[in-house]
C-alpha cells in the first residue's frame, strides 16, 4: 500500500516532523555543501576563521582591560575571560546572520521544489558551529600561553554549545520567514547583532553588573551562555537564575521561531 | 480506492497582483501625499505583526492562475500538459509538487513524488560535478546510498566521465543540464513530475531523455506528467493530454484528440510590438543580459515572399562577448523551421561592452515560409553555447500568401525547397516534349 498525500488549502502537515527526519540526508548534504564552498577561492581559507575572533579578542582586551580597567573574573587573565565569551557570541551572531539570509540565498530550493524548508536554515547554524570549532584551537593556545588549567567543568561545555544553537536558531528562524516577504530585515541584522555586541557581556564580565540588576539583565539569553562558558573554562561561581531565565527565554524564541516559520513555510513560493 | 495515483479535485489558486491605483493616483498636495504614505505604513505594519502577506500597492487585483480543475491520473500512464503561455500548467505543476499550496480545492496522490520543474535545482557552481551529483540527488529526495549505487549509471548516462572531478562552474551549458537530467531520470519516485526542462541541450540528448522517460513509465510502471510546448513530443511519449487555457481545463482525452483542438484555436498575434520582458523564462540563466521586446517594422499578418523586418530591443547588466541574437520559427508541432540569427553576417562579432539598453535591426529580403502558422523564438546567446537569454514560442505568427514567390521555400511536410535546374526530354523523337508554362 502506497502512501497517502493529500493537498489541501490550509492544511496542516500532519507528518511535519516525521518528514523532517526523512529528509535527515539532506540536511546533511547542505550543511556539507555550505562548508565546502565556504572558503573555496579564498587564499588561506579557513585560517579567516582564526583571525577574525583572535583580533576581535586583542581589540577587546586592550579597550576594556587595560584602558577602561575593568576586572577579570577571578584570577583568570582578561583576554581568556574575552575569549571565553568571543567564542559563543561569534557562533550565535554568525549562526544568525547566515541562517537569516539562507532562504532568500537559496531561492532555487524554494520555488523549484518540495523539501521541509526548515532544513534549510538550520543547516546553515551548522556551518557556523564548525567555524566555532575552529577558533576553539585558539583558546587551547590561550590556556598553554597563560599556563591556565580548566578543571572538570570543561566536560558541561557542550550543554552550552546546544544552548547557543537554539538561542540563535529561535530568531533566525523567525527572521528568515520574515526576510522572505520583507528584504527590510538584511538591514536590521547585522545592526541588531552589532548592538548586541555591547549589550551582551562580551568585552566585560558580567559580574561588574549590580546584583539588583542581574536577573533583569538575564534577560539577554547571551548573558546565561557566556556566563555558563565562562563557568567552564575559568571556573568560579554559575549564576544560576541568570541560567534559568536564559533558558527560558531561549525556548519561548525558538517556540515562537518555529510558530511563525511554520505559519508563513506555504506561501514561501510565492512570496520570493 | 480506485486505479487513480493523483485525483485532482475543483481545484483553484489565486494570486494577488498588487499595484498602484490608476485613478488619483498622483498626489495633489504634500499633505496628502504624507497622509496616504502614512496610511499605507500602518497598513502594512499591521499586516506585518499579523503575519500576513503586505500588499504592495494600493489596489489589488485578483488572479485567479487555476480555476475548477479536475482531473485523474491512472498508475502507469504519461499525461502530457499542454497550453499556451500562462495557462497555469507551471502553478499545476507546482501545486502537484507541493512546492506552493491551493487556494480552494483538493489533490490525492499516492505514492513519492519527485519532481523536475528545473534542471539542476541546487547545482552549486563552485562544486564539482561528483558533488553536485550527490546534492541535488538529496534534494530530489534521493538517499545518498541510492546515488551511491546509480552513480556510475548517471555520470555514463550523462556522458560526463572526464569531468567529473571538475567545477561545474567550467562546465558547458549542454554538460550542464545532461548532468542535471541524469540525476532526476534516475530518481525512482512512483509519479515524476516533468515541466519543459528538455527545450535546452541538443537533440540526440533530447531524444536519450525521452526515451529514459518513456522506459520508466512503461516498463516500472510509474506514472509520468509532462508539460511541453513540443507538439510533436506530447503525441510521441504522452497517450493522453489535458489542454489548460486560462486556468480552465479545456479538454483531456487522448493526445493526439487534444493536440489536434489545442492547434485548430491557436490563434496567431497581430500585434506589432511584442513585449518579451515580462514573459516567465523557463530556464534559469545568468541574468547578464534580457530581451525586453521585439517591433515588427512590416506589416502583419507576415506575407510569403515578401520582406520582413523589425527590432530587438535588450538590456545588458553585465558584459558579454560573442553576442548573437535571433529569431527562430517553429512549426505548431514545435519543432524549429527556420532560423535568422545576428551571427549569419559572417564573419562579424558583436561584443557588448556597454551596460544598458540597446537594439538590433533585422531585415530579410523573401520570407521562404510557406503560408500557416508559426511559433516564433527569440534567443540571445554568447559564442556556440552559452544561452543568455531564450523566449521560445512567445506568439503564434500567421504567414499568409504574397505576391512574389521566393527563391527558397520552406513547407511544413515537405522541407526546404531550393532552386535547381531540370530538362525535360522527348525519349520517342527526341527534344522537348513539354512547352514550359509562361508564369
Amino acid at each position: 500500500m502506497k502512501e497517502l498525500t493529500i493537498i489541501e488549502a490550509g492544511r496542516q502537515e500532519r507528518h511535519y516532523w516525521r518528514e523532517l527526519w526523512r529528509y535527515r540526508e539532506l540536511f546533511q548534504v547542505l550543511a556539507w555543501r555550505d562548508l565546502s564552498v565556504r572558503y573555496r577561492q579564498t587564499a588561506i581559507g579557513a585560517i579567516w576563521a582564526l583571525i577574525r575572533p583572535f583580533l576581535t579578542m586583542v581589540v577587546f582586551t586592550v579597550v576594556f582591560g587595560h584602558i577602561a580597567q575593568l576586572p577579570s573574573e577571578g584570577s583568570a587573565p582578561y583576554a581568556l575571560m574575552v575569549f571565553a565569551g568571543l567564542l559563543p557570541w561569534a557562533f550565535f551572531a554568525g549562526g544568525l546572520a547566515e541562517a537569516s539570509n539562507s532562504l532568500v540565498q537559496n531561492a532555487s530550493l524554494i520555488n523549484k521544489v518540495y523539501i521541509p524548508w526548515l532544513i534549510v536554515p538550520t543547516a546553515t547554524v551548522i556551518v557556523t558551529l564548525v567555524d566555532f570549532l575552529i577558533s576553539f584551537v585558539i583558546l587551547l593556545a590561550l590556556l598553554l600561553w597563560y599556563q591556565f588549567l580548566p578543571g572538570w567543568r570543561l566536560l558541561l561545555l557542550p550543554a552550552f554549545v546546544i544552548l547557543t544553537f537554539a538561542i540563535s536558531l529561535g530568531p533566525a528562524l523567525w527572521l528568515t520567514s520574515l526576510n522572505v516577504r520583507y528584504r527590510d530585515f538584511r538591514y536590521v541584522i547585522p545592526f541588531v547583532i552589532q548592538l548586541g555586541l555591547y549589550v551582551s557581556p562580551v568585552g566585560f564580565s558580567s559580574a561588574i553588573v549590580p546584583a539588583d540588576w542581574r536577573l533583569l539583565y538575564s534577560v539577554n539569553p547571551m548573558v546565561g551562555v557566556i556566563d555558563g562558558f565562562r563557568w567552564c573554562i575559568l571556573g568560579g561561581q554559575l549564576y544560576l537564575p541568570g541560567l534559568a531565565m536564559s533558558l527560558g527565554v531561549t525556548l519561548f524564541f525558538l517556540w515562537l521561531g518555529i510558530r511563525q516559520f511554520r505559519r508563513m513555510e506555504k506561501s514561501f513560493a510565492d512570496l520570493i | 480506492m480506485s486505479d487513480a495515483i493523483i485525483t485532482v479535485e475543483n481545484l483553484s489558486k489565486r494570486y494577488l497582483v498588487e499595484h498602484q491605483s490608476k485613478h488619483g493616483g498622483r498626489y495633489t498636495t504634500f499633505r496628502e501625499m504624507i497622509a496616504r504614505e502614512v496610511n499605507n505604513f500602518a497598513r502594512k505594519a499591521i499586516d506585518l505583526v499579523h503575519g500576513r502577506p503586505i500588499i504592495q500597492g494600493n489596489d489589488v487585483e485578483e488572479f485567479w492562475a487555476l480555476r475548477d480543475v479536475c482531473f485523474e491520473i491512472r498508475q502507469g500512464s504519461i499525461v502530457g500538459i499542454i497550453g499556451p503561455n500562462g495557462a497555469g500548467k507551471s502553478t499545476l505543476l507546482k501545486i502537484l509538487s507541493r512546492i506552493t499550496p491551493p487556494t480552494e480545492g483538493r489533490i490525492l496522490i499516492w505514492g513519492r513524488v519527485a519532481s523536475l520543474l528545473e534542471v539542476g535545482t541546487g547545482f552549486h557552481a563552485e562544486l564539482t560535478g561528483r558533488e553536485n551529483i550527490f546534492l541535488n540527488g538529496a534534494i530530489l529526495g534521493m538517499t545518498q546510498r541510492e546515488i551511491r549505487k546509480k552513480f556510475d549509471e548517471i555520470v555514463a548516462f550523462a556522458d560526463v566521465e572526464r569531468f567529473i572531478d571538475m567545477p561545474v562552474k567550467r562546465y558547458s551549458s549542454g554538460m550542464h543540464v545532461r548532468l542535471a537530467f541524469a540525476v532526476a531520470a534516475h530518481l525512482e519516485p512512483d509519479i515524476l513530475i516533468v515541466d519543459e526542462v528538455l527545450a535546452v541541450g541538443d537533440a540526440a540528448f533530447q531524444k536519450k531523455c525521452l526515451g529514459k522517460m518513456d522506459d520508466v513509465s512503461r516498463r516500472e510502471g510509474r506514472t509520468v506528467l509532462f508539460v511541453s510546448h513540443n507538439m510533436s513530443v506530447i503525441k510521441a511519449l504522452c497517450p493522453s493530454a489535458i489542454w489548460l487555457d486560462r486556468g480552465l481545463v479545456r479538454r483531456q482525452g487522448t493526445a493526439e484528440e487534444v493536440v489536434g483542438e489545442y492547434l485548430a484555436t491557436v490563434a496567431p498575434s497581430q500585434d506589432r510590438f511584442v513585449k518579451l520582458e515580462d514573459v516567465q523564462r523557463l530556464h534559469k540563466l545568468e541574468d547578464g543580459l534580457r530581451l525586453l521586446s521585439l517591433e515588427w517594422n512590416c506589416d502583419l499578418p507576415l506575407r510569403h515572399g515578401e520582406p520582413i523586418k523589425g527590432r530587438i530591443r535588450f538590456r545588458a547588466r553585465t558584459r558579454s562577448q560573442d553576442v548573437v541574437i535571433g529569431i527562430g520559427f517553429a512549426n505548431l508541432e514545435g519543432d524549429r523551421v527556420l532560423t535568422y540569427e545576428t551571427d549569419s553576417q559572417v564573419g562579424f562579432r558583436a561584443h557588448v561592452s556597454e551596460t544598458g539598453d540597446h537594439c538590433v535591426e533585422f531585415a530579410v529580403a523573401a520570407l521562404p515560409l510557406a503560408p500557416d502558422i508559426y511559433a516564433l523564438d527569440v534567443f540571445c546567446r554568447s559564442s556556440e553555447i552559452n544561452s543568455l537569454d531564450y523566449v521560445p514560442a512567445v506568439i503564434q505568427v500567421e504567414v499568409v500568401a504574397g505576391t512574389k514567390t521566393p527563391t527558397a521555400i520552406i513547407k511544413h511536410n515537405t522541407g526546404v525547397h531550393l532552386p535547381s535546374s531540370w530538362t525535360w526530354e522527348n525519349l520517342e523523337h527526341g527534344g522537348p516534349t513539354v512547352s514550359p508554362a509562361q508564369i
